[in-house]
This record gives structure tokens, C-alpha cells and sequence, in this order.
């Protein structure tokens, strides 16, 4: 391993992280940890920000060496990040946005009956919790900065769950994966919301490098999450995740998101 | 409330304490819980007062950026999830902006973010006009009157601007189950405490009236029964009761005598009119009981000869001297001249009722004796004497005691003579120094009359005392020395 010595004295590798998935889960969190230290024989840490675009700074200036980023953020500064791996979820390399509501509402059915309530966003650099129903009120020809009578970000897809659950919005854009995954993890959360729309399917968000990542490190990096499967520890891993595994990807699996920010921001 | 006027002092008093116990035990009670009751809402006003200024400190930020979703998460952690204390707890948080808008609250379902509180209309209504009137950065306390509910607020300021308002809502009722389990605390700890101290008070009152009760049970026997009066069991003691318990047997002491010298001075009178009258009477029977006995001499001496004529006036004259005798008896005359009481005197009364005593087997003992003669007259105080001793010998039990007393002092002597067996009866005493007032069959009953008349004639007095067992002559006799 001739490699090993040079690692060694660049020091730890660092992984940025964002609410695309429970990143608040600190056992897991160290269990992964220990779990890539010892496949890539080098310390690793992970970088934890209070939103999207701290995280996305640091691995666009080089400060970190890959990030677990949305898909929006990767189509709009696909020339400064490199794609690493894409999540399977149920098999596929694709998620959901999901539209949800308290669960006691009944009358709201769609996203157009929400005009003039107060809706929660997860972030502003999020596609499925902010990028998605942006497109989808300028695609049904409605001014999405005045749809709502009062809008907020809650940074966070779980909290945005918990804000809808509690009645605090009247109604929230969220991953569906992270929907999904907290339906199983934490049910009482999802019970008191109601999904009334879902998107097409979307590009998972991936797994990107730092414009300027050693070739031979992204490949080993990326080795080690197509590998996790492979590995008793890395199948636990990736169960509570509720993920299926990795794909190297194509950035071509983003274009559908590509194609919304473009009209979102043409309005 | 003349029934309770009435009430004996047995209740009276021991119903009193109780009353007295009872109130004292309700004041204390009621003031300590009134102080807790205050302590409690101080507590819970500046608990609430400063998790206000915390608050409005804390959401300045959010407020600011618009970060609704923060302030929020700052609500949802100043709510305590596991409440110790749930009067602590505020009902509902509001955080509202300068238009008196909901920015955020702690119950979206209710307080919508963008409504207006006074839209919830009740208590909420009058906040905003409670707001404007208070100073816009100072902390208020609004406590609408007729509500259920009180509110703290705090302005939420940034640079000397009033951004909004921290309003904390609590609900006076949430407070009800603190406040209840305060009383019942309150209320089981006195009745520990008068459990203790009622049936120490009843008893204590009980014995302040017995007291008064037995001076008032004793009071009813007067004026009839004074002996049951004098032997009243009166409470000994210094205090007032303790006095007028001593003033009572006074008072008794004093009616008894009184009582006593009535009827003595009534039995005296009586006496004394017996003596006037059997006086006189003897004076006119003597008169002419001395002529027919002169008359009947002068016969016998000169004119004897008719055998009939002496036998019947001999017949006459046995009885003449017999009234003579009899009226002598009743009418008891001091000689001038008589020698003095001697101690051989004593000497030969003995002698002379031995023979009596011996048939009835009675002791007679002497207790005392004469050292030198006495001026007093020998012949009428052996009759005292005699009469005494004969009468007790008479009333002694067979083989009973019969005792003499003798004691001389420098101007009295004092006799008395005791004997045991049955006393004489109560109604017999009124009676006991008339002449023929003897419930005896032998002899006139002159004995004790003869004895009062020489005891009066001498000046002296003369008491009886009879118990059961115990009957008691005593004679005191005057005398001047040489």
C-alpha cells in the first residue's frame, strides 16, 4: 500500500454531512465511522453544518474531501464537484418529494389548496424539501414567493415533519426517503402527517468530491461504499440506513432536476 | 340564647375551651395557608417573570430572521416535558409581532402562526389594550378579572425596539389542585393538633368547674340542710374559688351557731319560764302545806286519843310531807351558808353510787381530781354530781363505762361525765331539762331539772353532747377565790 504513508500525513479524511439522510443518529453516525476507517485504513470524520450550503462551501473550496449532498446543489455546481456514488433506494438510484400535511387535515388535497396557508421548506438547497414545490407551483403558473401567505425552513426534512405534525405549517415539502425511513424508525412523527402528493422520480443525492480529490482517493472511497454489501458489518450499516447499496452513477441522473432548477429560476 | 344562659358550668365551661381551641385552630390555619397560598403565587410570578425575560432574550434572534421554526424549537425546550410542578408549567406560549400577530406559539393549533390571539376572544381579547397601555419595554403582569387565566408578558427588544411580545398564559386553575392538597395538608395537620389538645382542654375545663360546681351543689343544702352544707367536700385551694369556698364554710359555720343558739336560747326561755312557774306554785302550796302539817302536829300532841283520827291523820300527814317533798325537789333553794367542795366530796359520790354501778356491772372511772377545796357550795354540787353519775350509770350499757372529768382552772371548774350505750334521740333533747320529761319509768325525771336549776342558780352552763356510743354532760361552775 504505497499510498498509506502519504494519507497518513494529510491527515484525517473528511466527509461532510447533510440532513439528506438521519444525520442525527450519533451511533450510527460513529459505527459507519469506525467502519470506513478500517476499509480505508486512514482516520475519517465527519463534518456536521447547520445547512446545505455550509457543507456545500467546504467541499466546493476544497476544505473538505467528499460530501453527502441533494441533488440540486450538484446540478448547480456540477463544474466544481465531482460525483462520487448515488444511493439505492428500493433498488433504484431514485427518491420521491413528498407533499405532506397534518394528518387531521382533511380537506387539503393538493399543493394548490394550500394557497394563502403557511408552509414549511427543509432548506433552501434542498430539491425534494425546497427545489421540487418551487417547480411544481411555477409549473401550475402560480408566483411561488406569494402562494403562501408565510414560508420557513426548518433545516432539516425530519423537522419539517414535526413542524406539519404539530400544526405549526399547514403544510411542508420533505424527502421521501427520509419520510419513509422515519415511518419505520420513528412512527409516531409520520402518523400525524398525511403525504397528498408525490414527484416523479428524482436523483438520489449522491455522494461528491472536492473539485480538486486525488483520483486514486475518490476511487478507493468509492470502492468502499459500492463494497458496503459485501461486508456483514457494511449490510448492517446500510439496513439502517434502509438503503439498498451504491452505484458509481452518471451525472445524466440529475438532468430531470437540472431541467427544474432551470425553470424555476427562469420565472 | 337564654337556653345557653342556662347551661350548667359542667358544659359550659368545657364548651368554651373547645370553641376557644377550635377558632384559635381555624385562625392559625387559615393564616398559614393564606401565607403559603401567597408564597405560592410569588413563586410561580417570578418563576413565570423570568422564564419570560429568558425567553424574550433568547427569540430576539429568531424573531429577527424570521426563523420560525426556531423560535419554536425555543418554546417546545422551556416546556418542562416531565412536569414536577404543573402550575409551573405555562399554558400556552405566544410570540407575537408589533401588529400583535402571532409570530410563533407553543400550541399552532389553536394560536395559528399570522392570527390575532384576540381572535381566541375571552381573555386574549383585552390583552392588546392591556399592552397599550402599559409601557411597550417593560414586563407586565395582566391579570383580566374575570378570567380564568393570567398573563406575563415581556417585549421581545432589539436596540430599544419593540419587536413583539413573549406573552406566557397560566391558567388559575391548573393552580386549584396545588392550592387544594395545601388546605387538606393544612387541614389534617390541625386535626392532628386538636386531637392532641381537646380531650387535654376538656379535661383541663372540666377541672376549672368542678370547683364552682361543688360550692354551687353544696350552696343548695342551705338553709335547710346546713350539716350536709358544713360536710361538702369545698375545693382547698388560695385562689378566688379556694376563698369563696372558705367564706362558704364560714358563712355555714356561723348559720349553724346561730341556728344552734336559737334553739338553746328557745329550750333556756322554756326553762326558765318551767322554773318561774313551778316557783310560784311551790310558794303557794307550801304556805298552806305548812299550816295543815303544824295543824296536825299540835292534834298529835295534845288532842290524841281517837284511834281513827290518828290512824287517818298520820294518813294525811305521810302524804302532806310526800308534796312537801316533791315541791322541795322542784323548787331548789341555795343555802347561805354551806362549806366548800372538798376532794373528799369526790370521794364519797363514788362510794355512794357504787352500789348502783356494781348491780349493773358499769366501771366508773375518774379522770382529774380536786387538790384543794373549792368556794363553792359542797351540798348542791354533790347533788350535780350525784344526779349526773346516777343518770349515766342508768344509761350505760350492761357492763358499760361511765367516766368523770375533773378540771380546775384559776376562776372555773369544769366537770363532765361520759357514758357509752344509746344516745338520746334528737327530739328528746329539746326536752331533756324539764321536770317529768323523763322517758324513764323509775323516778319523777327530776334529776336533770334539779341539776339545770343549781347550775343556773351557780351561774355556770351546762352542755350535753349525745352520739351513738357516746353521751357527754359537761358543767362549768364559776367561781371567785378567796
Amino acid at each position: 500500500m504505497p499510498l498509506l504513508p502519504a494519507h497518513a500525513e494529510r491527515g484525517a479524511l473528511r466527509i461532510g454531512l447533510t440532513p439528506v439522510f438521519l444525520d442525527d443518529q450519533l451511533s450510527f453516525l460513529t459505527r459507519w465511522r469506525t467502519w470506513l476507517e478500517r476499509r480505508l485504513q486512514r482516520p475519517v470524520a465527519f463534518v456536521q453544518r447547520g445547512n446545505y450550503r455550509e457543507v456545500l462551501d467546504l467541499v466546493r473550496g476544497g476544505k473538505i474531501d467528499f460530501a453527502w449532498v441533494c441533488g440540486y446543489p450538484y446540478v448547480r455546481y456540477r463544474r466544481d464537484l465531482r460525483l462520487v456514488a448515488v444511493p439505492l433506494w428500493r433498488g433504484r438510484p431514485y427518491y420521491q418529494s413528498y407533499l405532506i400535511v397534518p394528518a387531521d387535515d382533511e380537506k387539503t388535497n393538493s399543493l394548490s389548496d394550500l394557497r394563502g396557508k403557511v408552509f414549511a421548506y427543509s432548506d433552501p438547497d434542498s430539491n425534494s424539501g425546497f427545489l421540487y414545490p418551487q417547480y411544481r407551483l411555477t409549473a401550475l403558473g402560480e408566483n411561488p414567493s406569494t402562494f403562501f401567505s408565510r414560508i420557513f425552513f426548518t433545516w432539516g426534512h425530519r423537522k419539517v415533519v414535526e413542524a406539519v405534525g404539530v400544526g405549526l405549517a399547514d403544510g411542508g415539502a420533505v424527502d421521501g426517503y427520509v419520510w419513509e425511513t422515519l415511518a419505520e424508525v420513528q412512527p409516531a412523527l409520520t402518523d400525524a402527517t398525511r403525504v397528498i402528493e408525490r414527484s416523479p422520480d428524482l436523483g438520489h443525492p449522491p455522494f461528491v468530491a472536492r473539485p480538486d480529490i486525488d483520483a486514486a482517493e475518490l476511487r478507493q472511497f468509492r470502492a468502499a461504499l459500492l463494497d458496503m454489501p459485501g461486508d456483514a458489518e457494511g449490510a448492517e450499516l446500510l439496513h439502517l440506513l434502509r438503503l439498498d447499496g451504491f452505484i458509481a452513477g452518471h451525472p445524466s441522473l440529475f438532468d430531470e432536476i437540472a431541467r427544474m432548477a432551470v425553470r424555476v429560476r427562469l420565472m | 340564647m337564654i337556653a345557653l344562659a342556662d347551661l350548667s358550668l359542667r358544659w359550659k365551661i368545657p364548651l368554651r375551651v373547645m370553641a376557644a381551641v377550635l377558632g384559635t385552630a381555624l385562625a392559625v390555619t387559615a393564616a398559614l395557608v393564606t401565607r403559603e397560598y401567597d408564597e405560592m403565587r410569588q413563586n410561580l410570578e417570578a418563576h413565570a417573570k423570568s422564564l419570560a425575560r429568558v425567553l424574550a432574550n433568547t427569540l430576539v434572534a429568531p424573531v429577527l430572521h424570521d426563523d420560525i421554526w426556531r423560535a419554536y424549537e425555543i418554546l417546545q425546550s422551556a416546556r418542562d416535558p416531565v412536569a414536577i410542578a404543573p402550575e409551573l408549567q405555562a399554558d400556552v406560549v405566544l410570540v407575537t409581532d408589533a401588529e400583535f400577530r402571532v409570530f410563533v406559539s407553543s400550541r399552532p393549533r389553536v394560536f395559528p402562526i399570522g392570527s390575532s390571539p384576540a381572535s381566541q376572544g375571552g381573555a386574549y381579547g383585552r390583552l392588546r389594550a392591556a399592552l397599550m397601555e402599559g409601557k411597550s419595554t417593560a414586563q407586565q403582569v395582566i391579570e383580566p378579572a374575570d378570567s380564568a387565566y393570567y398573563f406575563v408578558m415581556s417585549p421581545l427588544v432589539a436596540d430599544g425596539v419593540a419587536l413583539g411580545h413573549v406573552i406566557l398564559g397560566y391558567s388559575k386553575i391548573s393552580f386549584l389542585p396545588r392550592f387544594i392538597g395545601l388546605v387538606g395538608r393544612a387541614a389534617f395537620v390541625t386535626l392532628l393538633v386538636l386531637l392532641l389538645i381537646v380531650p387535654v382542654s376538656w379535661v383541663w375545663a372540666r377541672r376549672t368547674g368542678a370547683p364552682l360546681l361543688a360550692l354551687a351543689e353544696a350552696m343548695r343544702h342551705v338553709p335547710g340542710d346546713l350539716e350536709t352544707a358544713r360536710l361538702a367536700q369545698l375545693p382547698r385551694s388560695r385562689d378566688e374559688i379556694g376563698q369563696l369556698g372558705d367564706a362558704f364554710g364560714r358563712m355555714v359555720g356561723e348559720l349553724k351557731k346561730k341556728e344552734e343558739l336559737e334553739d338553746q336560747m328557745l329550750v333556756t326561755e322554756r326553762l326558765a319560764a318551767v322554773g318561774r312557774m313551778s316557783a310560784g306554785i311551790a310558794h303557794e302550796i307550801n304556805n298552806p302545806l305548812g299550816g295543815m302539817l303544824t295543824a296536825i302536829k299540835t292534834y298529835q300532841r295534845h288532842g290524841a286519843g281517837d284511834p281513827l283520827a290518828n290512824q287517818t291523820l298520820s294518813l294525811l300527814e305521810r302524804g302532806l310531807s310526800q308534796i312537801r317533798n316533791t315541791v322541795a325537789a322542784l323548787l331548789v333553794e341555795t343555802k347561805p351558808k354551806d362549806r366548800l367542795f372538798e376532794p373528799a366530796d369526790i370521794d364519797d359520790l363514788l362510794i355512794l353510787v357504787e352500789a348502783e354501778a356494781h348491780a349493773r356491772s358499769v366501771s366508773v372511772v375518774t379522770e382529774g381530781s380536786l387538790d384543794s377545796p373549792l368556794p363553792l357550795p359542797a351540798t348542791l354540787l354533790r347533788q350535780i354530781l350525784l344526779n349526773l353519775l346516777l343518770n349515766a350509770i342508768a344509761a350505760a350499757d350492761q357492763g358499760g363505762h361511765v367516766r368523770l372529768g375533773l378540771t380546775t382552772e384559776p376562776a372555773m371548774l369544769r366537770l363532765s361525765v361520759c357514758n357509752d350505750g344509746k344516745h338520746i334521740p334528737d327530739e328528746q333533747m329539746a326536752y331533756l331539762f324539764e321536770p317529768f320529761a323523763s322517758g324513764r319509768e323509775k323516778g319523777y325525771g327530776l334529776g336533770l331539772w334539779v341539776v339545770y336549776q343549781i347550775v343556773q342558780q351557780l351561774n355556770g352552763g351546762l352542755t350535753v353532747d349525745s352520739e351513738p356510743g357516746c353521751t357527754t354532760f359537761k358543767v362549768d361552775i364559776p367561781y371567785v377565790k378567796n
